[in-house]
């Protein structure tokens, strides 16, 4: 028991920094290289690496197209990473990384991330350049199969829609319309001017 | 009996023993066979103490069930199913019927192996296990969580037939945890920290960023869910609880908060849970849920089986603003409107009950319940919302709900003019 106790205690003051102070201890910094993975727009976080639009097509053609399509175009109810120009303001908006999303940044970090789904965290640093680079190419933002993106030339190359974007502003434009609550003889006559019934989209 | 328009006792009481003779259709010397025979219940022994280690619910309750609508998402590991409101009473969500959303399938953390990760705009990078997070004040607080997608679907119209559809991306629960405050002060947030990074340790990685003043200001990192730990489709064994705000930011399976000093746009605050307008625009960091209520019963899935007589109508009203103060409802689609009247505790933002009891005629109705929050803000119309965000914004629809009762008691999901 005690021997164990012992072993024990070696192996946590070996391995871990004890932090003084009260609850927790210092993380190491291999441990915080381990587990901050996360990139900004301006760049910060990006690890050294870069990869082609000829690179991403063969991993997105054995890695992603099953799903996403080979084309970006999604298959069934997968989502969709290319397309949907000029949608946004039709009644219904295709949003993609080429019609909506403001920043390159989140399509490095997310596929970093969390794709290939079921497979998260598997892509080197070379092939997230090179799948964030083919899938600029599917939406048209570069135009060369040779084009190489790396952590510096990332910068340089803003996705389009940021500019659209704004802060949520219903304390302006929503909240002071919103204070009415009539109680009596409020309204002459009522129709129900729309169904559910009909639509059959309801689970049992 | 507050209001008007309901029954007195008396007339309540007479009725209900009327309709209870004549549903049995009692003679004198019979009677209800449920009263005249021995159930078996009363005669033999039922199962002893150690039988359920862990008690469930009466078999003859195995309908209430969390449901999804299959056809919303490409796979059942990045999807979402819904809370069965039209079942449920009072303000708690019982832990095994918090509607569920997930990115990549329910993460199943050994607590042994659990470390949380500060990092970042620091003094000092921490690492806490789960045993360090329970050495900080513990608090208790009940709050709800409502997906901002909740009523997402009605946008362009009454679709999904059930309150459990409709309105069920929400979960009220009681949560105990530490201050997040309390947490990073171990840590030391540096002046220019501004902005904190959530992060969830499933295969989905799922990331928020957090305006410092809403971290220092009422978040909680919790362990347990109306008092035994979380479940693990809840984020087992910690989550991050965002008091008010969008479900999305509450990151489960919490691994790493890291401090910036701006925010990092990632997938979920960039391509998802920003509200798309006619425009074009998108308004982005919508944090904050405002008030919203439902009727939950009668709702299509719980419809009035009684016939005409004293009649309940309940529901839930909630705002990210604080507590209700007020909540009213209409039986006639809004021509007159009628105080509810709220019953149990009135806490900051958490799921408000209210009831209305009246005396139904057995006529159509047309029933809405109108929310009101400490702010002032009245809960709006669909319509209303509609003239300022189109209908493809699919996110915090707070819309007025409607359900149409036909004279035999059927609900419907339905718009009025
Ligand atoms: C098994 C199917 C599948 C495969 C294979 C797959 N993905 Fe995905 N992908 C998904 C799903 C599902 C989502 C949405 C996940 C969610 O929101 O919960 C997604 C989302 C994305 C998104 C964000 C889309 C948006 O509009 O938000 C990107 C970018 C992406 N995937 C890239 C990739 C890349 C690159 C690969 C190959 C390395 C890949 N995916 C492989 C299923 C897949």
């Amino acid at each position: 028991m005690s021997k164990f106790l012992n072993a024990t205690l070696i192996i946590t003051l070996l391995a871990v920094p004890v932090f003084a102070g009260g609850i927790g201890r210092l993380a190491t910094p291999d441990e915080v290289i381990a587990w901050d993975i996360d990139i900004r727009p301006d760049g910060l976080g990006l690890p050294e690496g870069s990869g082609t639009v000829a690179d991403g097509e063969t991993i997105f053609d054995a890695q992603c197209a099953v799903c996403h399509g080979d084309f970006g175009e999604g298959v069934d109810r997968w989502p969709a990473l290319a397309g949907g120009f000029d949608t946004l303001t039709s009644d219904r908006p295709l949003k993609t990384v080429g019609s909506f999303w403001p920043y390159l940044s989140t399509v490095w970090d997310y596929i970093n991330r969390a794709m290939p789904f079921g497979n998260a965290q598997s892509l080197s640093a070379d092939e997230v350049y090179a799948l964030t680079a083919y899938i600029m190419y599917l939406n048209e933002i570069v135009d060369d199969e040779d084009f190489e993106l790396s952590k510096a030339n990332f910068r340089d190359l803003p996705l389009g829609n940021e500019a659209n974007f704004y802060p949520d502003d219903r304390p302006l434009t929503e909240y002071p319309l919103f204070t009415e609550a009539c109680m009596i003889d409020c309204k002459s006559s009522v129709e129900i001017s729309k169904y559910a019934s009909g639509k059959d989209v309801t689970p049992e | 009996m507050s209001n008007k328009s309901g029954p007195s006792r008396r007339k309540f009481l007479t009725t209900g023993l009327v309709a209870g003779i004549a549903a049995t259709g009692a003679r004198a010397g019979a009677g209800d066979p449920a009263i005249t025979n021995v159930q078996p219940w009363a005669q033999v022994l039922g199962k002893g103490v150690d039988e359920r280690g862990y008690g469930m619910p009466s078999p003859h309750e195995a309908h209430v069930l969390r449901k999804s609508v299959p056809w919303l998402t490409a796979v059942d590991t990045s999807s979402i199913n819904f809370t069965p409101l039209h079942q449920l009473d009072g303000i708690i969500t019982p832990n095994g019927l918090a509607f569920e959303r997930h990115h990549s399938g329910v993460a199943e953390i050994n607590p042994s192996e659990y470390r949380l990760m500060i990092n970042g705009l620091v003094d000092r990078p921490m690492v806490f296990t789960l045993q360090d997070l329970m050495r900080f004040p513990r608090h208790n607080k009940v709050y709800f969580l409502e997906c901002t997608a909740n009523s997402g679907m009605e946008w362009r119209g009454p679709q999904l037939n059930g309150v459990q559809f409709t309105h069920g991306m929400i979960h009220n629960v009681m949560y105990t945890g530490v201050m997040l405050k309390d947490i990073l002060a171990e840590a030391g947030i540096k002046t220019e920290g501004k902005w904190l990074l959530a992060e969830g340790a499933d295969a989905a990685g799922l990331t928020r960023s957090i305006p410092m003043e809403k971290v220092l200001d009422d978040c909680m990192i919790a362990f347990k869910m109306n008092g035994e730990a979380l479940r693990a489709e809840q984020g087992y064994p910690v989550r991050l609880v965002v008091p008010g705000w969008e479900g999305n930011m509450w990151i489960k399976w919490l691994r790493r908060l890291e401090i910036g000093d701006q925010p990092w746009h990632h997938r979920e605050e960039t391509a998802r849970y920003t509200d798309l307008l006619p425009s074009g625009n998108a308004r982005r960091f919508t944090w904050v849920m405002d008030a919203k209520s439902v009727i939950t019963e009668p709702s299509p899935q719980a419809p009035i089986l009684h016939g005409k007589g004293p009649t309940v109508i309940t529901g839930i009203a909630w705002s990210g603003q604080g507590i209700i103060p007020r909540v009213d409802v209409t039986i006639d689609g809004g021509v007159s409107w009628h105080k509810a009247r709220v019953d149990g505790p009135s806490l900051d933002k958490s799921t408000h009950r209210f009831y209305f009891e009246f005396d139904w005629d057995g006529k159509p109705l047309l029933l809405q319940s109108r929310a009101h929050d400490t702010t002032g803000y009245v809960q709006p119309t669909k319509d209303a919302l509609r003239k300022i965000r189109g209908e493809v914004s699919n996110y915090h629809n707070n819309g007025i709900q409607t359900w149409s009762v036909d004279s035999d008691g059927v609900v419907e999901n339905v718009e009025i003019s």
